[in-house]
């Protein structure tokens, strides 16, 4: 059913090409603006990248190659009145500047509606804390990690937690700043790193060897939800996905496997709240059916474009 | 990729061929064939493998699962069923779509001849898969339900037991109407219902005798639907597989289910009382019905899945809520 009351509609787009950040969003950006166009909706396109399918000429009706940051965007707000936003087709960098908009009171001022998934949402998947929260009302196991603000408090949670641990940096991308640690020096260069790009690092228990998988999630406004496909990383847990290869479908799981993943990775989408793409990473341990989900990704991942 | 354990086992899959289109598999082995204290396989569908062969494009010769015991191939050595591989399996599926389900052998080069012609056509498949003596299972945990036996697949029971029923299984042609219990449960089961007239009777009966709760599964949705007076055809292409999609007739609600059927209901010939429950988003095919008054409903495709996806689990939930 079309909400009649949209007729224009900003889109955040791909940006600079690099880990996290890759192809896939030029062409899921592309695949929305040509669906608002078939939709009778004007689109304005915010992307630096003039290398991009999306920046071609007619593909969006207005576009402004600036920088996917809040000060530019808001500008391109006010002299636009774009009536809807949509933020999940332009990578990390745009469910950040999404969620720094809504912060700050920009879309409220201006009466931009959030398309798809609310920015709530992207709140809950993108700080972990919150994530953790989320997922244990619905009593799904995810990785407990220790959010630290210092070097200090790391290594007091690494103690505790035991060796190996890895470290993230908090709202990163690609994984910037992360990596395992198999002792307190290691911990130290780690942190060290982290902390440059980040005020919050998270410590937590290694998975390594466990099996990586992941399920590519669609729901729509009515609640259905879809799987796309699920797919296997060759490499276990531990060595990045960016240096890996993935495998769709999955080969290793049995039906029960499979469909014990799927039906949690619905669970976990619906209750989030997710509107549109997304894509839920599990750390799968190779003796048992035991779990871990590692993160949810308001948005395609860069496996997402196998299928 | 995965399920064919369950497939395989699958009393459905009866006097049939199974091919597989995701060109993989054996990757993960077979899991130990344990049957737990209240006689339901650990992780089977049944007591054996009932399809008649399988066609892989690719079979995986070593295994890797921790909970493999053997191979898919000494599995089938075991019970005695051929298999195949080497088949451009998407290819062989192609023709069956264009010309529907056919008769197949599986011959050796240097024997054609030692492989004799089957009987599918007016084959009664039910009766020669269905259980011969009533089972019960759970049996004092409450409400009770009668489970007709066309072929029934172990999750089915499984679930329903899992939300603490009683069942009592029962062959397929068997009259129940005399018996106490809560409520009818139609199992899924192999081949043309057409041959299953008897159970369609028993189903009339008890419909004429009582407003009892029925829920249908497959073969039982298209039994409910004779009972109910629409008749049964051929699709041309049968629905298999686990990405069925269906819309709940009249709502936004859509599902992806397992299936594996070659004959459904005409929902045009139901009767006036009767409705449309789900239909098929690819063909517009039925695929379940139920009562406009009494709780009596059915669905077409599988939602005790094994193997597929989960979705639609919620039919045993409304089964077991209007068991009063």
């Amino acid at each position: 059913m079309k909400d009649e009351s949209i007729k224009k509609v900003l889109i955040l787009g791909s940006g600079a090409l690099k880990i996290g950040e890759a192809g896939e969003f030029d062409y899921s950006g592309s695949q929305a603006l040509k669906a608002l166009r078939e939709e009778g909706v004007s689109t304005v396109l915010i992307n630096p990248n003039i290398a991009t399918v999306q920046t071609s000429e007619g593909v969006a009706d207005q576009i402004y190659f600036l920088p996917v940051q809040p000060y530019f965007v808001e500008r391109v707000i006010a002299k636009e009145r774009p009536d809807g936003i949509l933020l999940s087709f332009g990578g990390q960098t745009a469910l950040n500047c999404g969620v720094e908009l809504d912060r700050t009171g920009v879309l409220k001022k201006y009466g931009v509606r959030v398309l798809g998934t609310p920015v709530k949402a992207i709140m809950n998947t993108e700080d972990r804390e919150l994530f953790v929260e989320r997922l244990d009302e619905i009593n799904v196991k995810t990785i407990k990690s220790e959010a630290c603000e210092n070097i200090q408090q790391a290594r007091a949670a690494a103690k505790t937690l035991g060796y190996p641990v890895i470290v993230r940096a908090a709202y990163a991308l690609g994984g910037l700043g992360s990596g395992f640690a198999d002792n307190e020096e290691e911990l130290n260069t780690l942190c060290e790193k982290a902390f440059s790009f980040s005020p919050q690092v998270l410590v937590e228990k290694s998975l390594k060897g466990w099996k990586e998988i992941e399920y590519e999630v669609v729901r729509d406004r009515y609640d259905n939800c879809i799987t796309v496909c699920n797919m296997e990383n060759f490499d276990p847990l531990g060595i990045h996905t960016g240096e890996s290869i993935v495998i769709a479908p999955s080969q290793t799981l049995t039906n029960s496997e499979y469909h014990k993943l799927r039906a949690l990775s619905i669970k976990i989408v619906r209750h989030i709240g997710i509107v549109g793409e997304c894509n839920v990473q599990y750390a799968f341990d190779p003796q048992s059916e035991d779990y871990r989900v590692i993160e949810v990704n308001a948005r395609l991942s860069r496996s997402s474009a196998c299928k | 990729m995965m399920g064919y354990p369950e497939s395989l086992t699958d009393p459905s899959y009866a006097g049939q061929l199974l091919t597989m289109t995701f060109p993989l598999v054996g990757n993960y082995g077979v899991p130990p064939f344990t049957i737990e204290k209240n006689g339901i396989p650990t992780f089977m569908e049944s007591d054996r493998i009932y399809a008649s062969a399988i066609i892989v494009s690719d079979y995986t010769e070593e295994y890797s699962h921790w909970n493999g015991v053997e191979s898919l191939a000494s599995w089938l050595k075991r019970e005695h069923v051929p298999g195949i591989t080497g088949i451009d399996t998407r290819e062989l599926t192609k023709v069956l779509r264009e010309h529907g389900v056919m008769m197949g052998k599986i011959l050796f080069d240097d024997e054609p001849d030692n492989i004799p012609e089957a009987d599918y056509e007016g084959v009664n498949f039910v009766d020669l898969v269905s259980t011969k003596e009533i089972i019960h299972y759970n049996e004092g945990a409450g409400k009770k339900a009668i489970l007709v036996d066309c072929g029934v697949k172990a999750n089915i029971i499984r679930s329903l037991i899992n939300r603490g029923v009683e069942v009592i299984r029962v062959p397929w042609n068997y009259d129940y109407t005399g018996m106490q219990y809560d409520g009818l449960f139609l199992a899924n089961g192999p081949g043309d219902p057409d041959v299953c007239n008897d159970a369609v009777e028993v189903i009339r009966k008890q419909m004429n005798m009582s407003k009892k709760p029925i829920c249908g599964i497959c073969m039982g949705n298209q039994l409910l639907s004779k009972a109910a007076g629409a008749t049964i055809y051929k699709l041309k292409y049968g629905h298999r597989g686990h990405n069925q999609p269906v819309r709940m007739v009249g709502t936004e609600k859509c599902y992806i289910t397992s299936q594996n059927h070659g004959y459904a209901v005409d929902a045009t010939t139901l009767g006036t009382d009767w409705k449309e429950l789900f239909v098929n988003m690819n063909d517009g095919s039925n695929e379940g019905i139920c009562h406009k008054e009494n709780p009596w409903f059915t669905s077409q495709f599988h939602p005790e899945a094994c193997s597929g996806p989960v979705d639609t689990d919620f039919m045993f939930d409304k089964f077991v809520e209007t068991l009063k």
